[in-house]
């Protein structure tokens, strides 16, 4: 196939060839960002929270009036009593948060009181001696905490457990050296000793600010008892959630009315509760993948518009080609070369406008350096949408008659 | 002259509907994503208090301890009790106030309503003046009531309508937390557009449906909710929040002319200086006094997603236009025949012109019309969106007028090119060669 006939033709239509691969420069850099983005988005949002998602529900319980914090302990040790006894009900623990729930208590963690600078945030979770089961976690080293170690929690206190466990992610940056049961460490309001490790944790907050302590969790042996109220994390056993959800609102109230279980999320299924969290990264995944997918037909739609107008203007000389001697492939794969020929001139210019637009994203919006395979991927998307685009017109081409030749206009 | 080329222009658009319908199609989708986006920029990024937020501004001090003192860092983003209770008897602005948010449980006297949990405000009196806040019925508290820890209260038209029926409730009493309160007031439909005055009480979230007197909250023990912030020897005590090294109250000031302004920050300068000799602050002197705008902009309160929606839209919007530019290249001069032949009848370069770009235009204005419906139709989509803003994407007069402009005149744009290059044809020789 020679180039040079064709590159001749393309002079001749310097403006339609220029758009053409302006077109799909911009596609290009467009759609490999917007996969990156998606990838981006959809690694964030398969990250494992290590509980039993299937068989765990929350309540968010808020009391009314203002009972003081004993009197809210001892209500709250009831309904631990009640959700028990609900058919399907595993276990129960109370807790001032949860994995995914967008925020909570997070606190500065020590290795020494003096230290100027936190050595790591973390994540608080109040917690019983149910805890570790109710959320199907793993303890990795130590030990549970005892029932008798468990303590009354007001926001009024300050926040010095004896005691506590802490997530894997968060001994391995405290304790590189392994080995973190038996240490001490420091929260705000002073020491405790970690007693117990469990594997894998996810902190309350995905959102960018909370990604430094992903993973760092400290687990307080104490009840949250305030009468603004806290959350019953309920674990039920296998395929009884939903169930148990219903059983378990009316058991809460048939025992004590006083109380507000709001309808919107007063009881949350952790399916909704993860549905909720990534609801915004889903949704800009989405909206990415439609842009793309839109983006794309239209370069396609583009290439296969301006092509026929081509193979129009040329029926002629095509005929004169033909009746040379050029065969009906000779025709389709000038047409072919042509758009390959553009299409290269476009993705060369496509991938450096990528590389600026991904640039100037990591400076605005705190996004990642875009790996050189999206680049790729969508070089070749576009390179194969191109020759895909081009075949019909080409296909139009190749059937021109040599008698075409003979025809004035 | 132009109605006999807008004849030309449809006869050529209906000559080829796949065509046509592409061009449209193309400009529509670009136009009606960008108009999506950019209508739920405008939305998001716009001024609370029109007109009034060019005098509201935000103090901040830095009163922490020298731990991880960094240089030109900006100073916390809320204030403590302390700092807020002198700034605001200092009275040194036009209007000033404290403030807090909080959720309160609320028992209504009806026995048809079940108790259920509102979003408060805990602020000192001048919120509602300094905010123009409008009353429906009754009106907000004094000064006295303030230093009384007086158990009144001020209530939304939401809840309004939701325990008294929408009747004038003033006068009748509410229980929070089992603790009597008299409605003195009930607010008119409110809801300024950043939730600007505690950014961290949800960022698009609708006003509070309760007001409460700061100090009756701290009498009465109603939480507060929000950020709190603590150093060094502070546990978020709640029960001793008023001493605690903890940053967890909103203080804000209005201020009517520059000459007040830059009075103020001295006073501020000086404010810190005096806690420094005290030895309350301990770091270097470092206050800011940013006017209501740049304070959203200082916090980023447009959220990221948006942007990069907006950006990504009109990045399509160019692609749909390229696209657009080379098709009608390809079909006017397709055309050289006819138009040369226009051209040796007669008709100027001008005309020609024209004639093309009547017929580029025709195309905007479709791709117009149907970028809008896909735009409401987009809209309409953004609000079934769980995020607090969604209830506000609506399309407005001024965007509408945006929307055709920018379609009309991003196609006439676009058809420039083309219809140049089309009449520069040589009549002759296009005659010659038929």
């Amino acid at each position: 196939m020679q180039i040079k006939p064709i590159l001749a033709a393309l002079r001749r239509h310097k403006a339609g060839t220029l758009l053409i691969a302006m077109q799909i420069a911009l596609t290009l850099a467009i759609v490999c960002n917007a996969l990156f983005i998606i990838q981006e988005r959809l690694a964030h949002l398969s990250e494992p929270t290590g509980i039993d998602e299937a068989n765990i529900f929350v309540v968010k319980n808020e009391w009314v009036g203002a009972p003081d914090t004993i009197k809210v302990d001892a209500m709250m040790r009831e309904d631990l009593q009640v959700l028990r006894q609900v058919p399907g009900v595993q276990d129960v623990t109370p807790s001032n948060s949860y994995p995914l729930r967008g925020n909570g208590w997070d606190d500065a963690v020590k290795l020494n009181p003096e230290q100027l600078q936190d050595t790591s945030g973390a994540t608080i979770y109040f917690a019983d001696e149910h805890f570790i089961d109710t959320l199907g976690l793993k303890l990795t080293a130590g030990r549970n905490f005892r029932a008798e170690e468990i303590g009354r929690m007001d926001m009024r206190y300050k926040l010095a457990p004896p005691v506590v466990i802490i997530t894997k992610a968060l001994a391995d940056k405290l304790f590189p050296d392994g080995n973190a049961v038996g240490k001490t460490i420091y929260l705000i309001g002073g020491p405790g000793t970690v007693v117990g490790v469990v594997d894998l944790l996810q902190a309350q907050s995905v959102d960018r600010w909370a990604s430094g302590f992903a993973y760092r969790s400290v687990i307080i042996p104490e009840r949250l008892a305030m009468s603004l109220g806290s959350f019953y994390i309920v674990r039920t056993k296998p395929g009884q959630r939903d169930a148990a959800m219903r059983a378990a609102y009316t058991a809460l109230f048939a025992h004590n009315p006083r109380r507000v279980i709001n309808d919107d999320d007063g009881m949350l299924s952790f399916t909704e509760v993860r549905s909720r969290a990534y609801e915004r990264d889903r949704g800009m995944a989405i909206l990415m993948g439609v842009i793309s997918v839109v983006l794309l037909a239209i370069t396609a739609a583009g290439i296969v518009g301006l092509t026929s107008f081509w193979v129009g203007q040329r029926r002629k000389q095509i005929g004169v080609r033909r009746a040379l001697g050029a065969t009906r492939d000779d025709i389709l794969r000038y047409f072919m070369t042509e758009n390959l020929l553009i299409s290269f001139g476009g993705v060369l210019l496509g991938a450096f406008l990528a590389i600026a637009i991904n640039l100037w994203l990591v400076t605005r919006f705190e996004m990642h350096r875009l790996s050189m395979v999206y680049l790729l991927i969508g070089v070749v998307i576009l390179l194969l949408l191109g020759q895909g685009a081009v075949l019909a017109p080409a296909m139009r081409a190749s059937r021109v008659p040599p008698v075409e030749a003979t025809r004035s206009v | 002259m132009l109605s006999y080329y807008l004849d030309l222009a449809l006869r050529s658009l209906r000559r080829n509907k796949m065509l046509t319908a592409l061009m449209v199609l193309a400009i529509a989708l670009g136009i009606g994503a960008s108009m999506t986006t950019l209508t739920v920029l405008h939305v998001l990024s716009g001024d609370p208090l029109p007109g009034t937020s060019a005098s509201l501004f935000y103090p901040q001090v830095d009163p922490r301890e020298l731990d991880g003192y960094e240089p030109g860092k900006e100073p916390p983003s809320q204030v403590t009790w302390i700092d807020g209770m002198n700034l605001l008897h200092a009275k040194r602005a036009d209007h000033q106030a404290l403030m807090t948010g909080g959720s309160v449980p609320l028992q209504p006297n009806q026995s048809n309503v079940d108790p259920f949990y509102s979003n408060a405000r805990y602020t000192t009196n001048e919120f509602f003046p300094m905010f123009h806040v409008p009353f429906l019925f009754g009106h907000g508290w004094s000064q006295s009531e303030d230093d009384a820890k007086a158990r009144v209260v001020v209530i939304s038209r939401t809840l309004n309508d939701k325990l008294f029926g929408g009747k004038d409730s003033t006068g009748q009493t509410l229980r929070i937390k089992d603790v009597a309160f008299q409605v003195i007031g009930v607010l008119d439909t409110w809801r300024p557009n950043p939730h600007f005055y505690d950014l961290y009480m949800g960022r698009y979230s609708a006003s509070e449906d309760v007001f409460v007197p700061l100090t009756t909250s701290r009498d009465t023990r109603l939480e507060h909710d929000g950020s709190t912030d603590c150093w060094g020897s502070g546990g978020g005590d709640e029960e001793h929040a008023e001493t605690q090294p903890c940053v967890w109250l909103q203080f804000w000031v209005q201020l009517d002319s520059a000459t007040k302004v830059a009075a103020y920050k001295d006073f501020l300068t000086h404010y810190s200086q005096e806690q420094k000799a005290l030895g309350r602050f301990q770091r270097p002197v470092n206050v800011r006094l940013p006017v209501l705008m740049e304070w959203l902009d200082i916090n980023k309160v447009v959220p990221g997603d948006v942007k990069l929606q907006t950006w990504l839209a009109f990045g399509f919007l160019l692609v749909c236009l390229v696209n657009t530019v080379g098709l009608m290249l390809a079909k006017f001069l397709r055309r050289a025949g006819e138009l040369g032949v226009r051209r040796a009848l007669g008709a100027s370069k001008r005309e020609v012109f024209i004639q093309l770009l009547v017929e580029s235009g025709v195309i905007g204005l479709a791709g117009g019309i149907a970028g809008l419906l896909l735009a409401v139709l987009g809209l309409w989509l953004v609000r079934l969106q769980p995020s607090d803003y969604a209830s506000l994407a609506h399309l407005d007069l001024k965007m509408l007028l945006t929307t055709f402009l920018l379609a009309v005149g991003s196609t006439l744009l676009a058809g420039l090119l083309p219809a140049w290059r089309a009449c520069q044809i040589t009549p002759a020789l296009q005659l010659k060669s038929q």
